[in-house]
């Protein structure tokens, strides 16, 4: 089939009206009727009339000009397709080896690797080294994702975990393990292939699930401790939590807010806690320290916002 | 075998340099003709076929043409052996065949 926009001698950019007058000029022209001693005059009006057909057809043109129609209407194959001459029907033949992919890159294919009849080879390309035959092939590691929460990860623990085929596996999770520690489970991977053959390895990577009020530092333990107001001002002796369960701390007049005090020891491997004191007002009206404020002298008359006055 | 310019007549619209390229970065591949040259098959032909769809029809630029043609390339791997394992799994004995299907079915592991 001819290019219709060719058969009627009209530029791609033609308008309807333009093709349209093109048409009736060549249709007048080749009209069989027209031209009795011209055998050749039927085919081409048959062919004007095709393409005028096409173009006249505002959808249709805009198809063909897209190349998803070709002169005769029919539907181009879209790229990489089948049909003839199409590279699926190659591809997909084990010739098609001779284009196999090579990663990106890897421009220097080893020309054995070209060897269309190497089934082997393909297999082992999908399944990995173990499809290959030959030697005992050791089984592939198993990754598997494992939370743990952040006591068992700072005190360390012993964990069940299930494996995806179902086996139950005891871990330990040695002290202070952190965030994306992988434990390696000797042996418990997939199985080898062939006689003999090790099994691959679990390899579990640890989650760490936060804490509601420890966070950790390093090797110290960070504790975020709330006191009240007389606490921070008189001084005390709480009860705080640590890692290892609650110790007795004191706390020393005019603490304020945000003061570091470390529980020596009490963090990971010769870490500290470190409580970081917060201090709480009281929560309802106090009319007796209302009363004590308004009549209150500081000794310490400085302006806390003294480092923030405009320039 | 079939000459540069053979090929260049079968694919018609693609710039002899376009293939050259093509050659140098392996996307299509070439053997050294005897007489000089290069030697294509009738599979190279039909890679050049894609190759034009992919570079000229719908005009992907160079720079994607790496991923495109592993992504593609990859697949077709895929294709071929699972045909190829279909072919073998249909010359096994009935019972075998069930066992593979099962096992199949029975998700991945």
């Amino acid at each position: 089939m001819e290019d219709p926009y060719a058969v009627l001698g009209v530029p791609k950019t033609a308008t309807a009206a333009e093709i349209r007058k093109a048409y009736r000029r060549l249709a007048k022209q080749w009209h069989p009727d027209a031209n009795p001693d011209k055998p050749e005059a039927e085919a081409r009006f048959k062919s004007v009339s095709a393409a005028y057909a096409l173009l006249s057809d505002e959808e249709q043109r805009a198809r063909y000009d897209r190349g998803e129609i070709d002169a005769s209407g029919a539907e181009h194959a879209p790229p990489g397709g089948a049909g003839a001459g199409g590279w699926r029907d190659w591809a997909e033949r084990p010739q098609g080896a001779r284009y196999r992919s090579r990663g990106f890159g890897m421009e220097d294919a080893d020309p054995a690797e070209l060897d269309p009849e190497d089934f082997e080879e393909l297999l082992a390309r999908a399944f990995g080294g173990a499809a290959r035959r030959g030697g005992p092939r050791r089984g592939a590691d198993l990754q598997l994702s494992l939370r743990v929460s952040f006591l068992d990860a700072v005190r360390g623990a012993v964990r069940q975990v299930t494996l995806p085929d179902g086996r139950r596996l005891s871990v330990t999770i040695p002290k202070g393990a952190e965030e994306g520690t992988v434990l390696r489970l000797p042996g418990q991977g997939m199985p080898g292939r062939g006689e003999g053959a090790p099994p691959g390895d679990a390899l579990a990577i640890l989650e760490i699930e936060p804490h509601p009020f420890f966070r950790r530092e390093g090797q110290d333990i960070l504790l975020d401790l709330p006191v009240t107001l007389k606490e921070a001002v008189l001084g005390a002796r709480v009860e705080v939590p640590t890692i290892e369960g609650p110790v007795t701390m004191t706390i020393p007049p005019h603490s304020g807010e945000g003061t570091r005090l470390r529980l020596r020891g009490r963090g990971i491997g010769g870490g500290h806690q470190i409580a970081v004191l917060h201090v709480v007002l009281p929560a309802g009206p106090e009319p007796a320290l209302e009363e004590f404020l308004r009549n209150w002298t500081p000794e310490d008359r400085g302006d806390p916002r003294a480092g923030m006055r405009a320039p | 075998m079939i000459t540069l310019d053979d090929l260049l007549r079968q694919v018609p619209g693609v710039p002899p340099a376009e293939v050259t390229l093509w050659v140098e970065r392996r996307w299509l591949l070439a053997e050294a003709a005897p007489g000089g040259g290069w030697a294509f098959t009738e599979m190279d032909v039909a890679r050049c076929r894609l190759l034009a769809e992919l570079r000229i029809t719908l005009e992907l630029e160079e720079e994607v043409m790496p991923l495109v043609l592993s992504l593609l390339d990859q697949l077709y791997d895929a294709r071929r052996t699972v045909k190829a394992l279909l072919a073998a799994l249909d010359r096994q004995p009935e019972a075998v065949r069930q066992a593979v299907l099962a096992a199949a079915r029975g998700g991945g592991g």
